[in-house]
């Protein structure tokens, strides 16, 4: 079943280009474009699972499969390579003798190939986009409903699901590189679906043009690959890179170079600390995107790409550190970031932004497995909060401030409930997904071996759970719980979806029936243009006549709130597939099903220089370590280890602590009351604020003045990045512009006015020298000469003919005088 | 104008006093072809002499006239040379000598308008007082 995988990208286009390509032809029915989308999405998931459980039960399991149409799968060749002249590798490799493998030769032939590749990475992202994107999809038809450009949504999403699969499926660089570039694209046409909206069509080039800094340090590190291993295939690459020396901190060898080029790319993608700026833009699209590819997809791509690499980064202890100090400082910042926005999607979207950092920061200190399973849990969890914010959007008649909310429990029941699964998921609260991840990247974090100042990392990381948690019992409180403000403070505010944009073009008809079609025009933030008193039944039969915003929330309908359970469910018992070793005494419970388990072969183990746990498992007898067996988990003797060749990480609070307890498992007792400690904490402080006592805020705003103010206004990070880059860029445009106008064109006018001035000098000389000379010595040959020429022309023809006779007499003469001698 | 002609009579008396009557005819049944050649050599100099010396256009005009027969005088005499040697193209030069006669009296046709035209813009026919040719 597993030979099958390559349908999965194929199906999501297929059906995006007949929506693309024919739906407006065509005008084809919402029915039709979201049978279509939603059809091909499901065939791919449901064909997802099959090969997923076929590859994980079959033998082949811990080795990658790379699709072939000589075993009828399917594969071509794409690039058909020229030689290739390997630089760095060369040099830098260890020998084949000493245990390197055999490498291509200088000026091996680089072919690359369109094939996919599965193996356990690919199979939990290719679950994850199909089975997320599946919910996602479902929701978009009931929220999109009544858009004008139905068809097109549907195009655009089939598109970025089948370049999102192609990135997580490639079997190789370049694939990931199409991959990446087009979900690019996707992104930038999702963010700017309501592209006669200047904010959405600004955020999308603002999207676009962040991704593209990142992205050229992705090009140049797969340059580095090709350059260095000769080949772009994942299954060579990962070979060859294990036999390289690892580098130490602050040692900058090529492993670090390209360790440097993917992190950026994957800081771009994934909106790491200094190019982060556009995702909370990017909540201009419509929400269901927001959801696909701003929180449960695309952006986890940069994760996606850390942990394929793994082995490159982890031979560079320096990038472990610069992602781990990255990762964290990312988590923090959003995190703060968070607490202040009043818009319900920037708050999720900051939330995004921050989980990006647990999982980024889970990377830097070695957890690559965590990472991933944190990315599968943050995919359920935060879509399924997106898609809860959508559903509010949409009950709110696109009304995204969360200041006119509140008391939506009652209106919205199934939206409320789904929602709650996905604020306890976020906050860590005990068996809910968020808490088997994020506490294990905590753990993880503070008992690193791979950097020093692993418990600096794991107290940020705290922290930022901390205001994660209150953050988001701030949106609960604000939205659901409460009074509803809407009663008092109805009007649009920064609503600006679909329908504002239909009130645009002057579309005001309003569909009763439907609840959805616009009629709401865009408001500045706090225009009270009047409370709602008409109850959205009496609405229904009033035809939908009224002033603006006039009607009470709504529930979703049914293609809404469905999803909304399915992911809420996934929510809640999605982290048991990553039951942590301190709940059952050693190892990651559940064998292959353990998604920690399950990743361990793609995990590179710079403590064995193995993959995963069978080399571990070989290695563990020579080295006495058979903790590091279990999932690579640390445990007994070797705590105290720095892996071989990493500069020693100095004091390590979890050792510190295991030490004087002698029990690691306690010791990560410790750690996890501590990080639902922190939990409780930010959750008790929410419910304190924002139901208790809710003048608080008020309160503490006025307190902490400068630090709110830093918050709320985002740290003025993109002030900062106007003034200096796009002023700067201005400046310069400008300067090369009075440049231009001044010294080329003043060159160009200057050689203009020389031309001028030498035509005039040779001008003049032309006229009175040349001329002069010419006529002067005409003039005199003419006066000699013309005399004797004018005596000739008489102008009596019998002196022509006299002259004709003559000439005719001495031809005749000439003639016979030869021939009488 | 005597001083000219005089070599040329000198000759022809000196042939006619040497040759007898029979032979006079038998010159006239088989022509000797330089005797004819002479003659249009003589009649083309009087033509010439005549368009070069005379003032009148009428003259000249004769004189051209003259200078045209000496040539049709030339070709009939090659032609009749030719048929005793019994080439095929021995009537070609008795078409020519047609031809000739059709293009003088077509020039004289012409000319003579010419001269009328002349004549009634400069009131004379005297060559050497129209030099228009000069510009």
């Amino acid at each position: 079943m597993y030979k099958y995988i390559w349908l999965v990208p194929l199906l999501p286009l297929i059906g995006a280009a007949i929506n693309g390509l024919l739906g407006r032809a065509f005008r084809f029915s919402e029915q039709l474009i979201g049978g279509i989308a939603v059809g091909s999405i499901a065939l791919a998931f449901l064909i997802a699972l099959a090969a997923v459980y076929s590859y994980g039960s079959s033998t082949l399991w811990p080795k990658p499969y790379v699709t072939s149409s000589q075993d009828g799968s399917f594969n071509f060749n794409w690039i058909p390579g020229g030689p290739v002249r390997l630089t760095q590798g060369e040099k830098a490799a260890r020998p084949a003798e000493q245990g390197g493998p055999a490498r291509p030769a200088a000026g091996s032939v680089l072919n690359i190939d369109w094939s996919y590749q599965l193996d356990s990475l690919s199979a939990v992202f290719m679950l994850i986009v199909t089975g997320v994107g599946l919910c996602i999809f479902v929701f978009a038809t009931g929220y999109m409903h009544g858009d004008p450009g139905f068809y097109r949504f549907f195009a655009y999403m089939g598109l970025f699901m089948f370049m999102m699969l192609v990135l997580v499926m490639g079997s190789n660089f370049l694939m990931m590189f199409v991959g990446w570039e087009g979900v690019g694209l996707c992104s930038y046409l999702l963010i700017g679906y309501y592209f006669d909206r200047p904010e959405a069509a600004n955020a999308s080039r603002k999207a676009f043009i962040t991704n593209r800094v990142g992205d050229f340090g992705f090009a140049l590190a797969v340059f580095g690959v090709i350059a260095t291993f000769g080949t772009a295939q994942y299954t060579d690459v990962v070979a060859q890179a294990s036999s390289y020396p690892i580098e130490p901190l602050w040692h900058f060898g090529i492993m670090s170079w390209i360790g440097l080029g993917l992190f950026i790319g994957a800081c771009g993608k994934s909106a790491q600390l200094p190019l982060h700026v556009w995702l909370p833009d990017a909540m201009a699209g419509p929400t269901p995107v927001s959801a696909l590819i701003h929180a449960a997809t695309m952006v986890t791509a940069g994760l996606y790409m850390l942990t394929r690499t793994n082995v490159i980064f982890q031979h560079s202890q320096t990038m472990l550190f610069v992602v781990a100090i990255v990762g964290a400082a990312t988590a923090l910042f959003a995190a703060t970031i968070g607490i202040t926005q009043n818009d319900i999607k920037k708050v999720l979207a900051y939330s995004t932004v921050s989980q990006l950092g647990f999982m980024f920061l889970a990377c830097g200190v070695g957890a690559f497995a965590i990472a991933i399973f944190h990315v599968m849990t943050h995919a359920f969890f935060k879509a399924l909060m997106f898609l809860g914010a959508g559903s509010v959007i949409h009950g709110m008649h696109h009304e995204q401030d969360m200041r006119r909310m509140g008391g939506l429990k009652k209106y919205m029941p199934y939206t409320y409930l789904t929602f709650m699964a996905g604020w306890l998921a976020i906050c860590g609260v005990f068996p809910f997904s968020g808490f088997w991840s994020k506490d294990e990247i905590l753990w993880r974090t503070v008992s690193t071996n791979h950097i020093p100042y692993g418990f600096l990392f794991w107290a940020v990381g705290t922290v930022a759970a901390t205001c994660t948690a209150f953050y988001m019992t701030r949106l609960m409180a604000m939205t659901f719980w409460g009074k509803p403000k809407f009663l008092v403070q109805p009007a649009g505010g920064e609503a600006d979806e679909a329908h504002a944009s239909a009130y645009d073009k002057g579309l005001k008809k309003h569909d009763a029936k439907k609840f959805s079609a616009g009629d709401r025009p865009r408001h500045e933030p706090g225009e009270h243009v009047g409370p709602v008193r008409e109850s959205a039944n009496a609405h229904a039969k009033g035809g939908g006549a009224h002033g603006h915003g006039a009607h009470a929330p709504h529930e979703s309908p049914a293609n809404m709130w469905v999803p909304l359970v399915a992911l809420a469910v996934l929510a809640v018992v999605g982290g048991l597939v990553g039951i942590g070793p301190a709940f059952t005494g050693h190892g990651h419970p559940g064998g292959r099903v353990n998604i920690v388990n399950w990743l361990d072969p793609i995990i590179w183990n710079s403590e064995t220089r193995g993959f995963g746990t069978e080399n571990t498992a070989e290695a563990a007898e020579t080295h006495e370590n058979v903790g590091r067996a279990e999932g690579g988990r640390i445990t007994g003797k070797s705590v105290e280890e720095t892996p071989a060749g990493y500069v020693a990480t100095g004091f390590n609070l979890a050792h510190s602590i295991e030490q004087t307890l002698h029990s690691e498992r306690a010791t990560e007792w410790i750690f996890i009351l501590l990080s639902l400690l922190a939990a409780g904490i930010g959750m008790g402080l929410g419910w304190l604020f924002y139901i208790k006592d809710t003048s608080l805020p008020d309160v503490w705003a006025t307190r902490l003045r400068p630090l709110y103010q830093a918050s709320y206004h985002k740290y003025w990070v993109d002030e900062f990045y106007g003034w200096a880059i796009t002023r700067r860029t201005m400046d310069l445009a400008r300067g090369v512009f009075t440049f231009d106008s001044k010294v080329v064109d003043g060159g160009v006018n200057g050689s203009a006015w020389l031309t001028r001035l030498s035509s005039r000098v040779t001008g003049w000389t032309d006229q009175y020298f040349v001329d002069g000379l010419v006529n002067t010595i005409a003039g005199f040959v003419v006066t000699l000469v013309s005399p004797i020429l004018r005596a000739a022309q008489t102008g009596l023809a019998q002196n022509y003919a006299l002259v004709m006779v003559l000439g005719l007499l001495i031809a005749a003469a000439v003639l016979f005088w030869k021939s009488a001698f | 104008m005597f001083g000219i002609f005089a070599p040329a009579l000198f000759l022809l008396f000196q042939q006619a006093e040497r040759t007898r009557l029979g032979e006079m005819w038998e010159n006239i049944q088989h022509p000797n072809l330089s005797r004819f050649l002479f003659i249009g050599a003589l009649l083309f100099i009087i033509g010439v002499a005549g368009v070069l010396t005379r003032r009148n256009i009428i003259v000249i005009f004769m004189s051209i006239e003259l200078i045209m027969n000496a040539a049709n005088l030339n070709f009939i005499a090659f032609s009749r040379y030719l048929q005793s040697t019994g080439s095929a193209n021995a009537l070609a030069g008795q078409v020519f000598a047609v031809f000739i006669i059709v293009v003088a009296a077509a020039e004289a046709a012409i000319g003579l308008g010419i001269v009328i035209a002349l004549y009634r813009n400069k009131e004379t026919i005297l060559l050497d007082e129209i030099d228009l040719l000069k510009w």
